[in-house]
């Protein structure tokens, strides 16, 4: 209790956009241009010490001004606490990478790139890693249709394994039942 | 003639071994590049994302109920622990409280997951180690625990029994007898698979000192589960923040001091020990009453309210065509699954349909600190190092 009142009053000190806790998780959100900074003080400064970054997701909000929203998990075993970053942009902008502050960083934000293709800069290693060797386009776009764009078969004629556009017998049905 | 003796070294390049997809000791569809110098492992790439199935993608076309089996199949050896983070997603979202005898249920079939788990975690480790008896012995042991997924939910693996809002349906009749009896006959059957390992001298040259992870680099490469622990920090979400029943249990978390394989060998055969005992527990004190919540919009109405209520009838109907709905919210649920921390970061959009559904996969977390770990070792511990992180790829691929 004592804990948590000590670090609400602490994150007034950093340039947090808005904060507000929901279900019992506190989510601060910032801006991008701070968050390499937002990180380094939550990782070292002692009243925090969250020094392990749990997962760090991507979420697609098509129709907004700030269509991605990235979203940092960090932990601190120290003080059993956890905390939610996020930071919001848009289609056009790139986001720092994190690697110099925590190493775990580079897959996730692989992933990320994979599948949404937000680019961050700095990342030592930035290749796509779930996708298919080649595969074009970010599948978990909202725009990016369930089915994709391209099915693999192998193709008895030619004894390799090809790709085609996808063409589905039936059409994937959605029974949407807005009431 | 003079030479120069700079002149007489040749410029030597790295040897590049391509290890998997299709190794047994891969665990899967693993494609790792080695680097090797000699024997020596310079610089391990694993290329994952051979077995990706776009569950995350999938799932945001799916109502919530139809999203649950998909998680079975995520690491398809500890099926209902993933399950389980998820309904605890969803009804912490729906705000959603569920009966005393449901968190008992998913206690129990949590931690026999936990025992599937490492049964088959420490059988392959041996097998790829080279040795085969431990794995037939934890294979047999694995068949009986499955034999108790399929009768209370007909299948022995994908089992979708745990559900938001409870458990899909009450325990068959006998089943804790028979939990029981298999609890005591179980002791007997991990010592004679720490016997044949523990002290063996092969075992032991193969895992002492190999894949070392300090405490801090545990932490800093976000490793969770039975591979922190191994490396010394008594971390486990079972105690530190508890869910369920579990603060009502005794139980204590064995650490090792080491970090090395051979420690979390140990960590896994003792977690296991545990695991008995909080089930033996949880047999004691599992009440009677309900097993799902009484709100019929979130969990399916039973069988007998519906030939009495008509509004059981409604909820019924609606549950079956267009699911339940949501509020708009986001939360992170996560649990202690038996590879480490399970994580479904879950946005909602006020639908039937969830918005995001992010999984943290433990796996995904322990692969990525794979070059740290095998670099130095020969290339044989790069076996040994992939057995002991517990590798499933339904889970790092997704």
């Amino acid at each position: 209790m004592l804990l948590s009142n000590k670090f609400l009053n602490l994150t007034n000190y950093l340039p947090i956009l808005l904060k507000f806790s929901y279900f019992k998780e506190q989510i601060l959100i910032i801006n991008k241009s701070v968050l390499l900074f937002v990180l380094q003080n939550f990782k070292l400064n002692s009243l925090f010490q969250f020094n392990s970054l749990v997962c760090i997701s991507g979420v697609d909000l098509l129709g907004l001004k700030y269509r991605f929203c990235v979203v940092y998990e960090l932990l601190s075993f120290c003080f059993n606490l956890r905390i939610r970053l996020k930071v919001f942009l848009n289609e056009f902008s790139t986001l720092c990478s994190i690697s110099d502050i925590f190493v775990n960083c580079v897959w996730w934000e692989r992933e990320i790139w994979d599948l949404f293709g937000l680019f961050f800069e700095n990342n030592p290693d930035l290749r796509r890693i779930l996708t298919d060797y080649g595969f074009e386009g970010f599948p978990l776009r909202k725009d990016f249709p369930l089915s994709g764009f391209y099915g693999v078969f192998y193709s008895n004629v030619h004894k390799i394994v090809v790709e085609e556009p996808v063409s589905l017998s039936q059409e994937y049905r959605s029974f949407l039942i807005n009431n | 003639m003079l030479l120069k003796k700079k002149e007489l070294f040749k410029q030597l390049k790295n040897f590049t071994l391509n290890f998997g997809p299709q190794h047994p000791a891969a665990h899967g569809v693993l494609r790792l590049v080695l680097e090797l110098n000699g024997e020596i492992v310079e610089r391990a790439d694993p290329h994952i994302g051979l077995l990706h199935r776009g569950t995350e993608k999938l799932i945001e076309y799916k109502t919530y109920t139809q999203a649950l089996p998909y998680f079975d199949r995520l690491d398809y050896v500890s099926m209902m622990a993933q399950e389980h983070t998820y309904s605890l997603a969803v009804e912490k979202i729906g705000r959603l409280q569920i009966p005393q005898r449901a968190k008992f249920i998913r206690v129990i079939f949590c931690e026999i997951t936990r025992i599937l788990n490492h049964l088959l975690a420490v059988g392959c480790h041996a097998l790829d180690v080279g040795a085969m008896t431990p794995f037939l012995w934890s294979f047999e042991e694995r068949e009986k625990l499955m034999e108790f997924y399929e009768r209370v939910s007909g299948a022995r693996l994908h089992a979708a029994y745990i559900r938001p809002g409870g458990v899909s349906a009450d325990l068959p009749i006998g089943i804790l007898d028979d939990i029981f009896i298999f609890c005591n006959s179980f002791i007997d059957r991990l010592a004679e698979v720490e016997e044949m390992l523990t002290t063996n001298r092969i075992w032991k040259e193969r895992l002492i000192d190999i894949g070392i992870v300090s405490a801090e680099s545990a932490v800093s490469w976000g490793f969770s589960g039975v591979m922190l622990r191994g490396s010394g920090i008594p971390w486990d979400l079972r105690k530190q923040q508890p869910y369920e029943v579990y603060n009502e249990l005794s139980f204590s978390i064995p650490v090792g001091t080491g970090g090395d394989c051979y420690d979390r060998y140990l960590v896994r055969i003792e977690e296991m020990r545990q695991s008995v005992n909080i089930v033996l527990e949880c047999l004691q004190k599992i009440p009677c009453g309900p097993v799902k919540s009484s709100d019929t919009k979130i969990s399916i109405a039973s069988r007998s309210e519906l030939k009495n209520s008509m509004e059981a009838v409604i909820h019924h109907f609606k549950f079956c065509t267009e699911g339940f709905i949501l509020p708009s919210g986001e939360t992170y649920a996560f649990t202690e699954a038996p590879k480490g921390e399970f994580g479904v970061y879950l946005v909602t959009s006020g639908t039937e349909k969830p918005y995001r559904c992010k999984i943290r996969a433990p796996g995904f977390a322990h692969l990525q600190g794979l070059n740290y770990m095998v670099q130095g070792h020969m290339i044989a511990d790069v076996v040994t190092i992939i057995g002991t992180q517990d590798i499933v790829f339904g889970e790092v691929d997704r």
